[in-house]
């Protein structure tokens, strides 16, 4: 009996040892954002965009001779969900992390990830904090922070619309009141304009009347909104129905085509700010069509950036030849790499050098970029 | 199983019923934005299918004979099997403590890290147990409380650096404060008005953390919160981890002692009374204000000091952290456990907490059996897990 | 900073007290529904919130069909609010027959923890059905060029709301204190098994309540739905607190009750928006509420029940 068990025991250790020699074989990313609840269509391109990086490499032999693994986990967009997803991919073992999606959740985790010493780079985490206070020093991200979007807002409104009076509204959330807050002091620096009204809206509300009669009141000439394209669409649509012309300017969370379908006739003439346009670089050309053909829609929010992060996170492994820490990061910034978003690399913060914003206009049902 | 045909024909109704309420929200797909309709036919059959199926077999259910079961072969090995378990009871006691202790060495981070969280709602479901179970007074803002303790610990490291193991019992002693000022305004108010009201100071607390920038952050958040120093060890995320489960573990344990104190002592008398029947408790000479202020106090205390541990695990906390639906959890916790059952209250919060956890597979439809599992669970066992059972007091065989 | 002329000023309030009388008259149309089911088995029906929801979805859904097949205007709008409402009760009814009229005769609380699992259900079941994003609502009311004079002020939908809940609040007053079926719930809140032994169906008539509660919720969603022009399936969730305050503030059981509180919390809202700031509508919200609670403890009209040892 004895020696059945000692057979059998046996086995199993060459089997647990061959399945870890096996894992350590390759490379693995974690990929953490939104896939579930109702930010999921902030997330889920950033996933299918590193699925599609990933499956290249792996074609063309992965890195470094080993194979990339992809580990997917949602954190709906949630801080405490996000401390969950962390540690569960640190107990996967991954190398580097493409995520998190919000700027609240990836603060969440990146203690966790700083704590492990792992990269972890974001498409879509625009909160300036998040590079400037030098608390994360391993934190990137493949997209400019929110005070950029702010300042070209403020600017926008007052040097070229010229401007003076600007009602500055939020939804209350992370995102919205940090972008809010930026402009609101933008314009006060300026001393060329008035903040008329500096209010927060209470997203899901039943109607918000009463926040645009105040704005009416307020003869504001423009409004700079902080936040999603839900309540701007709602904003937008009911100034016009009360027949106000006020301008609408807002950020990347509304320059998004649903914002333009939800509040159809309305959107014309808004202003939000996006990513620069890259629409015209082939690395963007080929990854969206091939997006198109694996999942048969167009691409979502902040997919050319997913794909840029992974591209540049996993170039980074490949030109340091190493998994560590002080190797990737040092890569990162001092090598160049090629994205759909242009040849990027990383300054000392962590911000993608050669990544920015610019304003767009609803034209004709879509947006265009304004020179 | 026979089938009688009269449930064949209403398990048929019910499905045809069932096809037709969910007609249009299950096949009709309209996409206003891509202006396109999808017609999926085929999950009504499904959904068809599945009523009847499940219909039928309520039916049956229904119709089992008590005696019938108790003579088959499998129930009655079963119940042997039960009564050996319980025999071995001590035994097994042992081996749960023995695995609870050596948990966090077996498993990875992120386990204990759940374990710890379903520990702090197993608290919280004890100090709301105090206030719904034992008081009866019905508390659906007891996460103000939460936040209370959370953010009382955060801001008090972020201004003034007082270390965790000092902020503990000034956390403890702000949320009892609170408790008291929750508890003024509605000493007058019974059943439904009071639990509005309490929902009402939970939403106004959250809000107030929501919008004061200049005190709470607002929507960012505190981060960078410190973990509780272990006297000059160095503290990775493992280590970290472990620390705070077996902190929880005998937060978890003093608890149980207090509540069970607290339970068969002069005010829990009191408390049990005021559920009872108010009029006559007051009746009885039992001081009505401070009985339910006492209560609200107490209850609040334990949220404080779990509301201080939370934001030491997790490092962030922000207001969205402390919404209308963590009272609800907590409250489905007390409620599921059987109001008053410490043991029952312990399951509950184990089973409502790791289940979403474990249920992430399914990941899109966690939620939805989440809440199916929640009126369920009330459907078929509204008393909770473990029923309260008050005290017999039985006379010894034995003459004195 | 504003100027204020006097004309300005009255504008100025006069439309805040509009736009908080359309806000009230929908917490009101909702609130009806909680108050009713209160009123017959003191249940706090916290899945009503999403019974208003799907009222809105379904409407969306019918409304999207007609539209491609060419049909518009007021004929929509009255096809979709009726099959709204009607899918709405009927979702009522199936809610009541599974989650509560098992737990009829349970602990207080069970109840409401089944409220609370059916309102998370019902909110994901729709969420995966249909789609978490948000969908545009067309908005099926028709312009009234009448109205165009004062059109600044108030719009066609606005109008619509406003006329709408005084109708069925006239039409459920009617019902409930001149015909039989009102009797009979009446009797049925008041003492269940008096009623039983008067010969009423106790079981009909709480089928009853929730249907019309129902369909007044999927009224209120289609309405909404097109006064605000998207809608999303987490909508019901916080329209369901607020009218559950509004009903709550009115005196919880009674109907006159839950329109008074519905209209008191959306002009509080509104007033508390336009004179001092959005960010804290809802603390003044919830701080008037508890003010209200201290200084009557039944609500504004609530029905003071006599506490029996």
């Amino acid at each position: 009996m004895s020696q059945f068990f000692l057979k059998l025991t046996a086995l199993f250790l060459l089997l647990f040892m061959s399945v870890t020699l096996y894992a350590a074989e390759t490379i693995n990313l974690g990929v953490a954002g939104a896939h579930s609840g109702d930010l999921a269509s902030y997330g889920i391109p950033s996933a299918r965009a590193a699925k599609l990086v990933v499956d290249h490499i792996n074609d063309r032999g992965g890195i470094l001779g080993k194979k990339v693994e992809v580990w997917t986990e949602d954190d709906a967009c949630k801080p405490e969900l996000a401390t969950n997803t962390a540690t569960r991919l640190i107990s996967k073992g991954v190398h580097v992390v493409m995520g998190h999606i919000c700027s609240g959740a990836t603060k969440a985790a990146l203690g966790i990830y700083k704590d492990m010493n792992i990269i972890t780079m974001s498409p879509s985490a625009t909160n300036p904090d998040l590079t400037q206070s030098g608390d994360y020093p391993n934190f990137f991200r493949t997209i400019a922070s929110d005070d950029a979007q702010a300042k070209l807002e403020v600017d926008f409104a007052i040097n070229v619309l010229k401007l003076n009076k600007i009602a500055v509204l939020h939804d209350k959330g992370d995102y919205g009141k940090g972008l809010a807050e930026f402009a609101r002091k933008f314009i006060q620096q300026s001393k060329k304009a008035d903040v008329v009204l500096y209010e927060g809206i209470t997203p899901g509300a039943v109607d918000y009347s009463a926040v645009i009669r105040k704005i009416k009141r307020s003869k504001a000439q423009a409004v700079i909104y902080g936040g999603y394209h839900p309540e701007a669409s709602k904003l937008v649509s009911g100034m016009r129905k009360k027949r106000m012309d006020t301008i609408f300017i807002s950020d990347d969370g509304v320059k998004d085509d649903t914002f333009i379908k939800v509040a159809k006739k309305y959107a014309e003439g808004v202003y939000a700010t996006g990513p620069k346009d890259v629409s015209k670089h082939p690395l963007t050309i080929k990854a969206t069509s091939e997006h198109k053909n694996q999942y048969g829609d167009d691409p979502g929010a902040f997919f050319l950036n997913a794909y840029s992060a992974t591209l540049a996170l996993l170039n980074a492994i490949e030109k340091s030849g190493s998994t560590q820490y002080a190797a990737i990061k040092k890569a990162l910034h001092t090598e160049f790499v090629e994205t759909p978003l242009g040849n990027i690399r990383f300054d000392q913060r962590g911000d993608a050098v050669g990544v920015g914003f610019s304003m767009y206009q609803v034209k004709n049902g879509s947006y265009v970029e304004v020179k | 199983m026979r089938f009688r045909f009269q449930s064949i024909k209403s398990s048929f109704w019910i499905a045809i019923w069932f096809m037709m309420l969910t007609f249009p929200l299950i096949v009709i797909k309209v996409n206003t934005i891509e202006q396109e309709i999808i017609w999926r036919f085929q999950n009504m059959i499904w959904m068809g299918i599945c009523i009847f199926l499940i219909a039928l077999l309520m039916q049956q259910l229904k119709q089992i004979n008590l005696n019938q079961i108790k003579g088959l072969y499998i129930y009655q090995s079963l119940k042997h099997t039960k009564a050996v378990f319980v025999s071995y009871s001590r035994q097994w006691f042992i081996i749960v403590c023995f695995l609870a202790i050596f948990f966090p060495f077996l498993v990875s981070a992120y386990q204990i890290n759940i374990m710890t969280t379903a520990m702090i709602y197993v608290v919280l479901g004890l100090g709301l147990n105090i206030v719904v179970g034992l008081a009866g007074l019905l508390d659906l803002g007891y996460v103000a409380f939460y936040a209370v303790g959370a953010y009382g610990y955060a801001l008090l490291n972020y201004h003034y650096h007082i270390n965790f193991w000092l902020a503990l019992p000034f956390c403890a002693m702000l949320s009892a404060l609170f408790g008291v000022l929750l508890g003024f305004p509605v000493l007058r108010l019974r059943g439904d008005y009071l639990a509005i009201v309490t929902l009402g100071f939970g939403e106004i607390i959250r809000l107030i953390l929501e919008n004061w920038n200049d005190f709470s952050f607002g929507p960012s958040g505190i981060a960078h919160i410190p973990r509780p120093p272990i006297f000059g060890w160095e503290t990775n995320l493992q280590t970290a981890s472990i620390f705070m489960y077996y902190l929880m573990g005998l937060m978890v344990l003093f608890t149980i002692f207090m509540v069970n104190r607290l339970q068969n002592s002069r005010i829990g008398r009191a408390w049990i009374a005021l559920r009872e029947d108010e009029i006559a408790c007051q009746a009885m000479g039992i001081d009505r204000t401070k009985t339910k202020l006492l209560a609200f106090a107490l209850g609040a205390t334990w949220a404080g000091l779990m509301g201080a541990i939370f934001a030491a695990k997790t490092t962030f906390i922000n207001p969205a952290c402390f919404t209308f639906l963590e009272s609800a959890i907590i409250l489905s916790i007390v409620v599921l456990g059987g109001m008053g059952s410490i043991l029952g209250v312990m399951i509950a919060a184990f089973i409502l907490i790791l289940l979403p956890e474990y249920l992430r597979a399914f990941s899109e439809y966690r939620m939805l059996i989440f809440g199916a599992s929640m009126v369920l669970m009330m459907v078929f066992r509204p008393q909770g897990l473990i029923s309260h059972m008050s005290k017999q007091y039985l006379q010894s065989s034995k003459q004195s | 900073m504003f100027s204020d002329t006097f004309s300005d000023t009255l504008l100025y309030f006069i439309e805040l007290f509009l736009s908080g009388l359309t806000r009230g008259s929908i917490y009101a149309l909702i609130a009806l529904g909680y108050t009713m089911v209160y009123g017959i088995i003191e249940l706090i029906n916290f899945a009503h919130g999403e019974i208003y929801m799907i009222g809105a979805f379904t409407a969306l859904i019918v409304s999207g069909i007609m539209t491609m097949y060419g049909y518009a205007g007021l004929s929509v709008f009255f096809t979709a609010m009726i099959i709204a409402a009607f899918y709405s009760s009927a979702y009522g009814y199936t809610i009541e027959k599974i989650a509560y009229k098992p737990l009829r005769h349970s602990p207080r609380l069970s109840p409401l923890i089944s409220a609370i699992g059916m309102s998370i259900f019902l909110q994901n079941y729709v969420m995966l059905a249909q789609t978490s994003d948000f969908m545009p609502f067309p908005s099926l009311i028709p312009d009234f060029e009448c109205l165009a004079l004062i059109d600044y002020m108030i719009g066609g939908p606005e109008l619509i709301i406003l006329i709408t809940t005084v109708v069925v609040m006239a039409g459920l007053s009617i019902l409930i204190k001149f015909t039989r079926i009102g009797k009979a719930m009446r009797a049925t809140a008041q003492d269940k098994t008096m009623a039983m032994l008067v010969g009423v169906d106790i079981n009909q008539m709480i089928s009853i309540t929730f249907i019309i509660g129902s369909a007044l919720a999927a009224v209120a969603g289609v309405l909404i739905a097109s006064y605000v022009g998207q809608i999303n399936f987490y909508i019901g969730f916080i329209a369901g607190i607020k009218a559950f305050t509004a009903a709550v503030l009115g005196g919880i059981g009674s109907i006159p009750g839950a329109v008074l509180g519905g209209l008191v919390l959306g002009l509080t809202e509104s007033f508390a928006t336009g004179y001092v700031s959005s960010d804290y509508e809802d603390v003044f919200a919830f701080a008037l509420l508890v003010m209200i609670l201290i200084v009557r403890p039944s609500g504004l009209i609530g029905r003071k029940t006599t506490q029996k040892v």
